[in-house]
């Protein structure tokens, strides 16, 4: 039996009857049409399909779109104002923090999270603060050099702090 | 975007804002997905296969098997053994026997679970030695050896005072690219197909689809689509003839999309190996012989075995001076999943075994294991093993030289009080506050060919077409060439950028529009597809610069510099744009590179390879030898890059390379009991995470090979050799225990 969920998804708002078996992030490429949201294990391990549920950094397919209902969730695509990339996106970017890019947009969100907790960390914080997202490609080493140019851009301004919590609307 | 900077990937802004499509966001108007049924066995004989119960399924429109292959029902990269949907047998554990498409993910698979398979299980042969035995079943008609390699070089009796013997293994390791494998086939009115894939070399993949088909090549279209990493997994096909096979028959796209669990029997993996060794030498530490047997265990389909093989023959002894080698390299045919390529092609397994063996002469001699390489080290002008001379740069001595000149970290860190227990062996797990914690540094250097090898037609195509957009000069450049990731649209842009002197160049789509470009593989795109960019550069440049003379009556000594034509000493002539106004100037350009030759049958002796690329690593690990437990703090490695195209790109190929070496020696193995994989996910197959990757220290040499555009070398796959074996030399210097096989178990630690 289907079941109506009400989200707002980067501030615009959704509504839909979904079977309560399908995963948060199954609704989210395949109901909404966000695909920047990514599926790299479908067991909770790798991170790639992070985003943001009322503000906590969570992994999509650890959730049911049913569960996300009067919820309020921020994707990849709502990270960016326009053509302004959100800092994160843009110090991965700036710092080769990416090859391949799958692991990327789960990375942003959980990097997005980790700053927003903690503006200043620490390498070793840094770390521990992704250690739930894989990357295949990099070696990690230019992804928290991404984080620490991000964390200085953001600490510079507010605007990147409001971005965050304001989840991109 | 010139040759030599740190340009960002043109790619990046999309991929970081979530808009940059990958073969698993494809989607099609009324497309079907696919699914496929897969052996539960290892081995069997299929008896009959009943596919009405999934046909009746809801929402199924097709349902195939081996009888609706329309073209030839084998294909492979090096031998046409493998069927594309079984027939008579299932040699492998997750084999694909049917096919279905239905309207939905879960009804294909559903249907795809009802479809039944009569089978007569057979008894697998599940080890390589038992393969070769002489009343082993027979998995193919021409039995079980895929592939032998014998080099018979120097003085075949020679004798030594010191002598050191050493037998080792190596797990299976997985490549996995974080993207699953995934594809979406549009069938066309004319029964033509239009693939959109993630591959490493698409007009490989459409010549083999092409046969399985039964179709002309022309009416198999292939366009890249976005790739999550590759590392070998992407080199044969995986879903590429099912998708085309149901969509043909389907009349409508199909989408396939594979999960991590799938992903593990849609690829190939890295051969496990097991290896013997014999090393000669003299009391002042000087090589006079090698001697070894290399098993690696193909599984049930060839694959590119016979030149892992090859590969792994060839560089068995690493980068030293060996005046005599007696190596016996086989493949052999087993029921255990098919292996194949994955970065270090061969030369991984082997790095492990010379690296053991080096250290343990080193022991035996008392002599420091630096200045025992040292003292063996490879040079420019010596003759390798298989007879040829190596030219170019051959930096052996001078990376070990500055991966062993490098500080150390500090040692004991994290004990006492204040104890940080992610920087201990066993973590969070809180199993150690830095009592029984041993320190062990260990060095390792390997080296391998860059590009195709034993006359293997290595080529690619380049087309660069300058014309004026919006009143300037614009580049497009296009190839088939595959960007997995390493930054090769980054490359491609530099070297048109270079050479055309125009600051505006867009890399175009790959598709099979434009000639081959060869496989994204042996770390050979740059030189290759680099090389074929930059001649087809070359030729629009001589269009331009003749055309500018023609017209211009200008002098000789004009090039092209920041979009305008200019005279030899920068004084402007024309620009650009004015001098090309409505003309479009195209050039499509092959490069070769010079040729190889393959290994002579008995001796192995042959100028079989075009490049040689080296790197060397130090690790420093802290073990907990109570425990079992192993924590790499710190990789520092050295690599000569001839040319860095994009230095932090290279870095970023040296780090992630690194990072998957050091998964192999400490982490990731695929488990095998009996045929059948026991760990096809990520909760059981580990990977490295940012907690166990160390920062590394690094080198980058830029030592310029005269042979190579621009004097550049290969990167990809040397950091990918040597960082597992410096990290088990580490480990064994912190445990004093013999640590012959990886990934290394905490019960190789403790008992
Ligand atoms: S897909 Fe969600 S954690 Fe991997
Ligand atoms: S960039 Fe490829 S997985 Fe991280």
């Amino acid at each position: 039996m289907k079941h109506k969920v009400a989200v707002t998804v980067n501030g615009h708002k959704h509504e839909h009857e979904v079977e309560p078996r399908l995963l948060l992030v199954h609704y989210l490429r395949d109901v909404v049409g966000l695909t920047g949201t990514h599926i790299g294990c479908d067991t909770s391990q790798c991170g790639a399909c992070t985003i943001h549920v009322d503000g906590k950094a969570v992994k999509s397919c650890t959730m049911f779109a049913v569960q996300a209902d009067g919820r309020s969730l921020t994707t990849i695509e709502g990270m960016a104002k326009g053509d302004e990339l959100h800092p994160i996106q843009q110090a991965f970017w700036d710092e080769h923090g990416l090859q391949c890019g799958y692991c990327t947009p789960g990375f942003i969100m959980a990097a997005a999270y980790l700053l927003e907790q903690n503006p200043n960390p620490t390498e070793d914080e840094i770390r521990k603060g992704l250690e739930g997202n894989l990357c295949r490609c990099t070696g990690y080493v230019n992804i928290v050099k991404a984080v620490q140019t991000a964390a200085k851009t953001m600490s510079g301004t507010t605007a990147g702090k409001t971005q965050v919590a304001a989840g991109g609307n | 975007m010139r040759v030599g900077e740190s340009v960002r990937r043109p790619d990046g802004a999309a991929k970081v804002r979530g808009r940059f499509e990958y073969s698993s966001d494809l989607h099609a108007p009324d497309m079907l997905w696919g699914a496929t049924v897969r052996s539960p066995h290892p081995y069997a004989r299929i008896k009959a296969i009943d596919i009405s119960a999934a046909r009746a399924m809801p929402g199924v429109h097709v349902v195939l098997t081996h009888k609706d292959v329309t073209g030839r029902n084998l294909y492979g990269l090096e031998i046409k053994d493998q069927p594309v949907l079984a027939h008579d047998f299932v040699r492998y554990w997750g084999e694909a026997v049917a096919l279905v498409a239905a309207d939905h993910p879960e009804q294909a698979r559903r249907a795809a679970q009802a479809l039944k398979v009569d089978y007569e299980v057979l008894k697998p042969i599940t080890d390589a030695e038992a393969a070769l035995a002489p009343d082993a079943a027979k998995l193919h008609p021409n039995g079980n050896i895929t592939r032998q390699v014998k080099i018979r070089h120097g003085d075949q009796s020679a004798r030594a005072d010191i002598v050191v013997t050493g037998e080792y293994e190596i797990g299976m390791q997985d490549q996995a690219p974080l993207g699953p494998e995934s594809g979406l086939a549009v069938p066309e009115q004319d029964g033509s197909v239009e693939l959109h894939i993630a591959t490493q070399w698409l007009h490989v993949d459409q010549e083999q689809l092409a046969a399985v088909l039964g179709l002309p090549p022309e009416k198999v279209r292939l366009t890249m689509a976005g790739i999550g990493g590759a590392f070998g997994a992407r080199e044969d096909l995986s879903m590429q003839a099912h998708a085309c096979l149901l969509a043909l028959e389907a009349g409508r796209p199909v989408k396939m999309s594979y999960s991590r669990t799938e992903s593990f029997v849609g690829h190939v993996h890295r051969h496990p190996g097991r290896l013997w060794y014999e090393h000669g030498a003299d009391r002042d530490g000087r090589l006079v012989y090698v001697k070894a047997r290399i098993l690696l265990d193909g599984g049930a389909y060839a694959s590119s075995s016979t030149a892992v093989i090859a590969n792994a023959s060839c560089f068995s002894c690493g980068p030293y001076r060996v005046p005599s080698a007696t190596i016996d390299g086989i493949v052999a045919y087993t029921n255990n999943p098919p292996c194949g390529a994955m970065r270090g092609f061969g030369s991984v397994q082997n790095c492990y075994a010379h690296e053991a063996q080096m250290d343990k002469l080193a022991a035996e001699l008392k002599m420091d294991p630096v200045e025992l390489r040292m003292r063996n080290a490879l040079q420019t002008g010596d003759k390798l093993i298989t007879g040829q001379t190596i030219d170019g740069p051959v930096p052996v001595a001078e990376l070990l030289k500055s991966i062993a000149a490098m500080p150390l970290p500090a040692s004991g860190e994290g004990k006492g009080g204040d104890v940080d227990l992610t920087k201990l062996p066993g973590g969070v797990s809180n199993t150690t506050h830095g009592e029984g914690v041993k320190r062990g540094v260990g060095y390792a250097i390997g080296f391998k060919n860059i590009g195709y090898s034993e006359g293997f037609k290595d080529y690619s195509t380049a087309k660069v077409r300058l014309f004026t957009k919006d009143g300037k000069a614009r580049v497009e450049v296009h190839t088939a060439a595959a960007e997995v990731g390493q930054g090769l649209v980054t490359v491609q842009a530099q070297i048109a950028g270079t050479e055309l002197g125009v600051n505006d160049v867009v890399v175009l789509d790959a598709d099979t529009n434009v000639g081959s470009a060869g496989s994204s593989s042996a770390s050979r795109q740059t030189y290759i597809t680099g090389g074929a960019v930059k001649t087809a550069s070359e030729a629009v440049r001589d269009r331009v610069i003749a055309m500018a003379r023609a017209e211009l009556r200008a002098p000789s000594g004009l090039h092209i510099e920041n979009d305008n034509v200019v005279t030899g000493t920068g004084k402007l002539v024309v620009p650009l744009a004015t001098l090309l106004g409505d003309e479009v100037i195209e050039e499509t350009r092959e490069f070769h590179p010079r040729q190889t030759f393959p290994l002579d049958a008995e001796t192995g002796q042959a100028d079989a390879h075009m490049q040689y690329a080296f790197a060397a690593h130090r690790a420093v690990v802290d073990v907990d030898a109570e425990l079992g437990l192993l924590k790499v703090v710190e990789l520092a490695t050295a690599q000569d890059v001839g040319k860095a195209i994009n230095p932090q790109a290279v870095e970023g190929q040296i780090e992630g390379g690194s990072a998957q070496g050091l998964g192999l020696a400490v982490m990731e193995e695929i488990q095998l009991k009996d045929g059948v994989i026991r760990n096809a996910s990520f909760t059981d197959y580990l990977l490295p995470t940012i907690l166990d990757m160390p920062p590394v220290r690094m080198d980058v040499l830029e030592l310029g090979d005269p042979n190579s555009p621009y004097g550049l070398k290969g990167v990809g796959e040397p950091p990918t050799i040597s960082s597992g074996p410096a990290i088990a030399a580490a480990v064994r210097a912190a445990t004093g225990r013999p640590i012959t096989r990886v990934p290394i178990r905490p019960h190789d630690l403790t008992l």
